[in-house]
């Protein structure tokens, strides 16, 4: 069946829209007879708002924007669904290098284990307090993201209360390298390819990863407006199916060369293609020397990339109620899970057979080692999900991880 | 009338825009305005002018920084939202149709805003209209150079008018259905690479 609709998708100049933009520079959107505009934007605020106003139909999201909005805890709350999920992992947690040399005195290094480097820097927080200094004042792209949840969860896991501890503010990714080596904050957390240029602009050193605080965890979905969803079926089913080809290439190393030549050019990401490259290795220069090669950093497409678990909602919303972003009921938490739509991506991806789990949750950080999964003919495999502090989040049993939370 | 000045905090970093909309804002009325041009310790301005509305362009890649300094910081004391009411969605419409953006305090009467926002727009619609004007005057003059020095070439080449070159331009522009620049430019292109090094 022909699916006509038109749609104008809004993407940030992010390294994770890769999935969207190979879909449309490599043809599967055309495959699928879909006319799709892609559009450059400078801020989440203006995504929001463009697809309030229906400029945009669906659009480049951070995986707990949707559940925000949905949630009525942003600015022109609208309904919004998350059918796709546009990859796992992909940043990094960035320091100044004169908090650096603090932190390496006080046992930090040399690679980027979220425990030893986030004992070190508790130790430093408590001499500056000790010594009254003002509190370290690290930066995240957006309140509602995976970068200020992840952040908050390794400094809490190292026992350092990130409401009272240190100060979180706000700067945009292409700021994040410019703030560092102003002083203006000590530290970041951000996609790449950011962290690798404030690296190899000598002002910052890596000392941990989305990978290694929750490897395999969620990053950014595509959103798209409720109302479009429910009245364009066909022509949602069409992308998704575009955007599952477009992750399969994505996912192809032979294919990474090209994928970083073409997220390079100057109406997406406007930076060299040697600087994008790290994010799809794994092998990041981390500052002082020193190199890291860091497992299944970004993952586009396997290991169940695209799935937009239910669980992962959930555990968003559960940080959400943890930090005291939206109060808790079990209708919220119904509401926060059903923002994610495995029913519509299932439906969509079914005409092609692609791999599917059993069921829309799991639990996360259950899997210790790669399992295989799923009840269709071409195998899944998933995991190992592990948190860094070996913690489970089980999302049948919600209120008991909130209550142990704090 | 006892009704207090609004105090308005306009953040462009195109000074010209800002200061139209600055004269715009004072046109009305307003003598309180602000302007920033970098967002750079924007907090620390709106702690000190408390401002009871923030207009802000939509290309600015602060606004998540803005909006989330009204959501989470401990600096800004009184609850700011976004601009208009949800019922009112065809002036949140125009708004972003014309690039800008606007915060006002909770509890600030919407007719006391909607009147500077309507400003707002009109201005940012105006500025817009003015930066393609110029730039279609600025293309103009360029096809005039371009359509020059062709004229020189064919005048040079073929022992010609300068009457009978624009006529052969126009011609072939006619027959291969482009525009005259367009031959001119391909023209110029072609001689450029015919020349002795």
């Amino acid at each position: 069946m022909a699916a006509t609709a038109d749609i104008t998708l809004g993407f940030m100049p992010l390294f994770d829209s890769a999935v969207l933009i190979a879909a449309s520079e490599k043809g599967f959107v055309a495959d699928e007879g879909l006319s799709v505009q892609l559009v450059r934007e400078t801020s989440w605020a203006n995504i929001r708002d463009r697809i309030a106003v229906g400029h945009f139909q669906a659009a480049h999201m951070l995986a707990p924007m949707p559940i925000a909005s949905n949630l009525g805890l942003t600015p022109l709350s609208l309904d919004l669904v998350a059918p796709f999920a546009l990859g796992l992992g992909g940043n990094a947690v960035t320091v100044s290098r004169s908090l650096w040399d603090r932190m390496a005195a006080d046992g930090a290094g040399p690679g980027t284990d979220p425990s030893a480097n986030g004992t070190a820097l508790k130790r430093v927080v408590e001499r500056r307090r000790d010594a009254g200094e003002s509190p370290l004042r690290f930066a995240v792209v957006h309140p509602f993201s995976g970068h200020n949840y992840e952040l908050r969860y390794w400094l809490a896991g190292c026992g350092i209360d990130p409401e009272s501890h240190v100060e979180i503010v706000v700067v945009p990714p292409p700021l994040m390298a410019d703030a560092l080596s102003s002083g203006a904050i000590d530290g970041f957390c951000v996609g790449e390819p950011w962290n690798s240029v404030a690296v190899a602009s000598h002002v910052g050193r890596i000392v941990t990863t989305k990978a290694s605080i929750w490897r395999l965890s969620p990053e950014k979905v595509l959103g798209v407006s409720a109302l479009f969803a429910s009245e364009n079926r066909p022509a949602l089913d069409a992308l998704l199916r575009a955007l599952y080809r477009s992750s399969v290439w994505c996912g192809e190393g032979a294919n990474h060369e090209e994928l970083a030549a073409l997220m390079s050019a100057s109406a997406y990401l406007d930076q060299p293609r040697e600087k994008l490259m790290p994010i799809l290795t794994g092998r990041l220069r981390l500052g002082d020397g020193a190199t890291g090669d860091i497992p299944e950093f970004f993952v586009p497409h396997a290991k169940g990339a695209t799935f937009p678990w239910q669980s992962h909602a959930l555990w968003f919303y559960s940080q959400m109620v943890r930090w005291g972003h939206t109060p808790h009921s079990a209708a919220l938490a119904e509401r926060a899970r059903d923002t994610y739509r495995p029913d519509i991506y299932r439906q969509a991806l079914k005409p092609i057979a692609a791999p599917m789990p059993g069921a829309n949750m799991k639990v996360e950080g259950a899997l210790t080692v790669a399992a295989p999964v799923g009840a269709s003919e071409r195998g899944l495999v998933l995991g190992p999900d592990g948190f860094f502090d070996g913690r489970i989040f089980d999302p049948d049993r919600l209120d008991d991880y909130l209550a142990s939370q704090r | 009338m006892t009704r207090r000045d609004l105090t308005i905090l306009v953040i462009d970093e195109n000074a010209i825009r800002a200061s139209i909309i600055e004269e715009g804002l004072r046109d009305a009325g307003h003598n309180r305005v602000s302007i920033v041009h970098d967002v750079h310790g924007v907090g620390r301005v709106i702690e000190r002018l408390q401002p009871d509305v923030i207009v802000i362009d939509l290309e600015n890649p602060n606004r998540d920084l803005l909006e989330s300094m009204f959501q989470l910081s401990r600096s800004v004391k009184r609850p700011i939202a976004m601009f208009v009411d949800r019922s009112d969605s065809s002036m949140i419409e125009a708004a972003i149709d014309a690039g800008v953006s606007a915060y006002v305090v909770d509890g600030l009467r919407q007719e006391r805003v909607k009147s500077i926002l309507d400003m707002a727009i009109s201005r940012f619609n105006a500025f817009s209209r003015m930066e393609r004007e110029l730039a279609e005057a600025r293309s103009e003059l360029a096809d005039r150079k371009v359509i020059d020095r062709a004229k020189g070439i064919l005048m040079k080449s073929r022992g010609i008018s300068e009457e009978e070159a624009y006529k052969l331009l126009r011609t072939t522009a006619m027959n291969q259905n482009r525009k005259i620049a367009e031959i001119a430019q391909s023209l110029v292109l072609a001689a450029g690479l015919l020349e002795d090094p």
